[in-house]
């Protein structure tokens, strides 16, 4: 299935991720190109075939609800772009 | 010393012939005399090394080691290391100092292994030839003008070099396999579940899988020893018996059934790479194997799968990097959006952007079904495939790569040439299967010497029989001991 810039536009937008109008076009391109390869599979019926979701059909485990780790905050927000009082700094959201 | 096999140096430390401070500098001398030429490392921890190669010499001295103690490792760069920089070969992450080690990580470093530094790949392990890493391609120390496989191309091309002894890899579609057969050495994926992901920078998380990257399938073993089983962190580490991978190396083949898919046969195989299996099995039947030819009916469909699969799982993982705690954050933002659209637009590379609005269009409404609902249904009748042929045969043998290295830049015009390289490899994630490329012919026809690698795939969990067999096939053939002229 070939994708047009507009559905290129609309995705980006849902992964949150910027594409320059001068690069849409090639991204369109080679986008359809991978779809056009995933879509050799839609030939094969599949109506009985339970979907697999992990290898083994394993579930997640569960822990019990305890406090394993200790306060790191100053040293985990070394690695932060922007940090005040503690707490990480983004642009303003509310006007 | 001509043999620097993990093995072979654990005997000559062990013996006093040598220590693990003069080990690890003869390496990092290596190093800084030829990795401007192969670009393999990203990062090279000489403080580090030095100051754990004396702390496994002391440990030597009071004898509380083990045969990994003072041997000097490379790390694939998706792996956390505490205090150094990890980047995934990211300008996402080309400032990120980890503040934590990967479970793989610091179970080599309780085993006193010695951190020789971070190893470039395909940037967040996507791509099969090493040229998507913000940080250039990695060349084949075979050729220099040929890739060396990705995404673990860089651990692939330190071990072929000798800039290390022993790497860790990591392998979603065929990641370590593929390296390991273009670069002429020995490339382990463990099944699904074996080893811990926890801290090793996710890609798609129903198929990652970490792995050695080394010079022969003992040494496979050693690694194996030291990094499989339970995790705490990883509720996907699975909680089976781990054997002594070393103990079974030397059982008999007498007996052994080696299935040959007939697809992997057919059409796309080159010819020295048919030769190369074709020679194999004949070692092998020499050695009281019997080999068959089985049937992988679906496994034409496993790329078409994998590639909703694996960007699906991408988009979602990747969505972590948003500029706001850690990473790469852009200049100047107007607002919240801008700042999440424009740090991730610059931040990423082509390749990565790509699988990223692959993966959200496969999630997003409407196409769900069709796409991710369907390409797991195909997953399952890829996995019930193996599980068929395992009830005839105990390994499955083929072909890890339809023919050897490429040269840098002649996939690069439409990703879907570069997807169908991995065509042998992609099934065994999917089925969550342990497989192992070793070396196994040297190709002759363009100008240059280039390994040819063999895949064996085990059945679940079966990581002990698949190293014996490797192992068997390495004590009666020498491929694996050729080393390109560095």
């Amino acid at each position: 299935m070939a994708l047009a810039l507009s559905d290129v536009e609309k995705i980006a937008h849902l992964a949150r991720l910027h594409i320059s109008t001068e690069d849409a076009e090639e991204v369109a391109r080679r986008i359809s190109s991978i779809l056009e390869l995933i879509d050799q599979m839609q030939g094969v019926d599949t109506t009985s075939v339970a979907p697999l979701a992990h290898p083994f059909d394993a579930v997640q485990r569960l822990r019990p609800d305890e406090v394993t780790e200790s306060d790191q905050r100053d040293y985990l927000q070394k690695i932060a772009p922007a940090t005040q009082d503690g707490l990480y700094l983004v642009p303003k959201v509310i006007e | 010393m001509s043999d620097r096999t993990v093995a072979a140096l654990s005997r000559s430390l062990a013996l006093g012939k040598v220590s693990s401070v003069e080990l690890t500098r003869d390496y990092l001398d290596r190093i800084a005399r030829h990795n401007s030429v192969y670009n393999a490392y990203i990062t090279v921890t000489e403080e580090l090394a030095l100051a754990q190669a004396a702390e496994a010499d002391a440990r030597r001295a009071r004898g509380e080691h083990g045969p990994l103690t003072g041997v000097p490792i490379a790390h694939k760069d998706i792996f956390c290391t505490r205090d150094v920089l990890t980047t995934c070969a990211s300008k996402m992450l080309g400032n990120f100092v980890s503040p934590y080690d990967a479970t793989v990580v610091e179970r080599l470093n309780a085993a006193g292994t010695v951190t020789l530094g971070k190893t470039n790949m395909d940037e967040f392990a996507m791509g099969s030839s090493n040229e998507t890493s913000f940080f250039g391609a990695v060349r084949n120390p075979w050729d220099t003008e040929r890739v060396p496989g990705g995404s673990s191309g860089g651990s692939a091309a330190a071990v072929a070099a000798d800039l290390c002894a022993i790497a860790t890899g990591t392998d979603t579609g065929g990641s370590i396999r593929q390296p390991a057969a273009f670069c002429g050495v020995t490339g382990f994926k463990p099944s699904y579940g074996r080893i811990s992901r926890w801290g090793m920078i996710a890609f798609a998380s129903s198929l990652d899988q970490a792995g050695p990257i080394c010079k022969s399938a003992e040494d496979a073993a050693l690694m194996m020893n030291v990094i499989a089983g339970p995790d705490p962190k990883d509720s996907t580490s699975v909680d089976a018996p781990v054997p002594d991978y070393t103990a079974t190396l030397n059982d008999s083949l007498k007996g052994l059934r080696i299935g040959v898919p007939r697809q992997h046969l057919a059409e796309g195989l080159g010819k020295e790479v048919e030769q190369a299996l074709q020679d194999a099995l004949k070692v092998f039947e020499s050695l009281g194997a019997t080999v068959k030819e089985i049937d992988l009916p679906n496994n034409h469909l496993s790329v078409s799968a994998y590639y909703v699969v694996a960007p699906a799982e991408a988009s979602a993982n990747l969505s972590r990097f948003d500029g706001v705690r850690y990473g790469y954050r852009c200049e100047n933002p107007v607002n919240l959006e801008d700042m999440y659209m424009r740090s991730r637009g610059e931040g990423f590379g082509a390749e990565v952007k790509r699988r990223i609005l692959v993966g959200t269009y496969a999630l997003s409404a409407g196409y769900y079904d069709a796409y991710y609902l369907k390409a797991q249904r195909i997953r399952r009748l890829i996995k019930q495939d193996f599980d068929k042929a395992f009830a005839e045969v105990d390994v499955i043998l083929g072909p890890t790569t339809p023919h050897t290295a490429f040269k840098i830049g002649e996939k690069n015009d439409d990703p879907v040439t570069m997807y169908l390289e991995d065509i042998y490899t992609i099934g065994v994630n999917l089925a969550g299967l342990p497989g192992i490329s070793i070396p196994a012919g040297l190709s002759s026809t363009s100008g240059k010497p280039l390994p040819i690698g063999i895949q064996l795939v085990g059945s679940d969990f079966g990581e002990a029989r698949l190293l014996n067999v490797a192992h068997q096939f390495q004590q009666h053939t020498d491929w694996h001991l050729q080393r390109p002229e560095v």
